[in-house]
């Protein structure tokens, strides 16, 4: 194995090293999310027809769970290498800035629809679960978890230290995730917050995912098509142009 | 002769909250296919810097760096890939084994199948009994030596070693000399920048030495001692010494040491002390530390520069 496919081989031995910790601690939090909420809620929300509140949840849990792994991949990998320094051993290396996108983007990848199939295999005996579309949860789940890979690469390149990374993690994926519709439905919002939900690329990821599962959804699954595949091109290209010019590691 | 690496015109200025710092101004050297050169100077002199252009660490702010002729920014694969570092921080991966992070080093650098050479270096550098242990449970010495071997992974023709033996016990030391030097004779080669001058003068056919961010010499490390007071005379005395001997001698306690440029001076000296009776023991007659040298050359006068530039 050479060039990127070592880069991304040593991304995803990284994480399945401690597995216990990057794939079933993430598991375990989506299942406590789905018995509270769904015993609490279960006969209070109805969101679509004939789906009740569990069925219409799992799908938000197990997309919450994609995106916010894949996230956590490439942008803890990246801080810790950078603030234990061995990023020089990659550094010093012949790889080109497209081959270290393909394999941190590729890993997170791998970490996020790992965790995110995890999730699935726990909760679907909780609440009946059809596939009426399949592929949208193919597609989704895959461009969701590349663009979460690309954002945790940015994020990693840029901070500086760990206390910078929390801020990125806690004051702008976990609002967005939380606000992209995982435990409701935008319908169910008031005018206002309906509107901003929209400005929020997360909301048309885990919207387009459930369409998969019910063959409905808030908006149309290719308008959630064009909007996550042009967040992700817009993402890939800043992660391209900050590791091509050596943003942050080349001094 | 293609130069193994060449420096042209290399200058850096980091930009901090003070204003900005001139580290490197203008160095310029070649460092020919084979030899093995030393970079000397004192913390700050700019030695890590030009490394770090070299290795692709850092950007020059003008100027360009080339190994084997490929260009360190423009033809960086190429570049990289002729290259070792061994960084002067002791870094490691703490996910991984030895063995799995020679592994992967050697696939950063597209190198299939490598465990024969793999295998070479870790006997090579006594390494053989910690491949199968991970990096957290090395001593800080074997971590230095994982560093080594992960630079020499790709079998790079030119190898450069950043301080690699800042406070590292004797054995290693020693193993590792031996180990850079067989690599040497078979036509690597070596850049050293180190604080030990002793292993510079053993090891180095040329140095230069940076100061401020200048080359403030350049020569091979013979001229270097020869141009300068480079014999050492000890030995002990419980008399007083005649003021001209007095002048330029270094004392502590009983023991003298002076420093003379060659033998006839060392026999003035001797002279002094017999026609003013000092009666004296354990006379040695030896070669000055490359430190004297570099000291004196630090306060001197640039020298050398202009005639290999």
């Amino acid at each position: 194995m050479t060039g990127w496919r070592t880069l991304f081989y040593k991304e995803v031995l990284r994480f399945w090293k401690v597995s216990f910790q990057t794939v079933a601690a993430p598991v375990l939090t989506a299942m406590l999310y789905l018995l509270i909420f769904g015993h609490v809620l279960e006969d209070h929300v109805t969101v679509y027809r004939d789906v009740g509140y569990t069925s219409f949840l799992i799908p938000g849990l197990v997309m919450m769970s994609v995106l916010q792994n894949a996230f956590a991949n490439s942008s803890s990998s990246l801080i810790q290498s950078k603030i234990t320094g061995n990023l020089v051993f990659l550094l010093v290396s012949p790889l080109s800035h497209r081959a270290w996108f393909v394999a941190y983007v590729g890993a997170s990848m791998v970490r996020g629809l790992s965790v995110g199939l995890g999730v699935l295999i726990v909760t679907v005996w909780f609440a009946p679960l059809r596939l009426a579309e399949p592929w949208w949860v193919l597609v989704f789940a895959l461009l969701g978890a590349g663009m979460l890979g690309a954002l945790g690469l940015i994020a990693g390149l840029w901070a500086e230290k760990f206390d910078q990374m929390a801020a990125f993690q806690n004051f702008l994926i976990m609002p967005m995730t939380f606000l992209a519709g995982v435990f409701y439905s935008v319908h169910s919002l008031p005018a206002f917050w309906q509107a901003a939900s929209h400005l929020n690329p997360f909301f048309y990821m885990v919207d387009g995912f459930r369409r998969g599962f019910f063959g409905a959804s808030d908006v149309s699954p290719w308008l959630s098509l064009t909007v996550v595949a042009a967040s992700l091109a817009v993402v890939s290209a800043i992660a391209l142009h900050l590791l091509r010019t050596g943003y942050k590691l080349r001094l | 002769m293609l130069a193994a690496i060449r420096f042209d015109d290399v200058s850096k200025a980091f930009r901090g909250t003070r204003g900005s710092v001139q580290a490197l101004a203008g160095v310029s050297f070649d460092i020919e296919t084979g030899e093995f050169f030393g970079l000397l100077g004192p913390n700050g002199a700019g030695k890590t810097t030009l490394i770090s252009i070299l290795a692709g660490l850092a950007k020059a702010s003008s100027g360009r760096v080339s190994v084997l002729g490929h260009d360190v920014v423009a033809d960086y694969a190429a570049a990289r890939r002729a290259l070792g570092i061994v960084p002067q921080e002791l870094v490691f991966d703490p996910f991984f084994t030895v063995r799995e992070a020679l592994r992967i080093q050697s696939g950063y650098f597209g190198v299939r199948d490598n465990d024969a050479w793999i295998g070479e270096l870790l006997d090579g550098l006594g390494l053989g009994d910690k491949a199968g242990a991970n990096m957290r449970q090395l001593s800080g010495g074997m971590k230095r030596r994982v560093l080594v071997a992960q630079a020499l992974v790709h079998k790079p023709p030119v190898i450069v070693l950043d301080e690699p033996t800042a406070g590292v016990d004797v054995e290693l030391r020693q193993t590792l000399w031996q180990f850079v030097s067989r690599l040497n004779k078979q036509g690597h080669t070596v850049l050293l920048t180190t604080h030990y001058l002793e292993e510079a003068e053993a090891l180095c056919g040329r140095i230069a030495m940076l100061k401020q961010g200048r080359v403030v010499a350049l020569d091979r490390t013979s001229n270097l001692l020869a141009g300068t007071a480079s014999t050492m005379l000890r030995f002990k005395t419980d008399d007083a010494l005649p003021a001209a001997v007095a002048a330029q001698a270094r004392v502590t306690g009983r023991i003298v040491q002076v420093r003379a440029h060659d033998a006839a001076e060392v026999e003035t000296v001797l002279q002094r002390l017999r026609v003013a009776g000092v009666r004296i023991e354990d006379l040695e007659i030896g070669r000055a530390d490359l430190e004297d040298v570099f000291l004196e050359i630090m306060h001197g006068k640039p020298r050398g520069v202009g005639a290999v530039a």
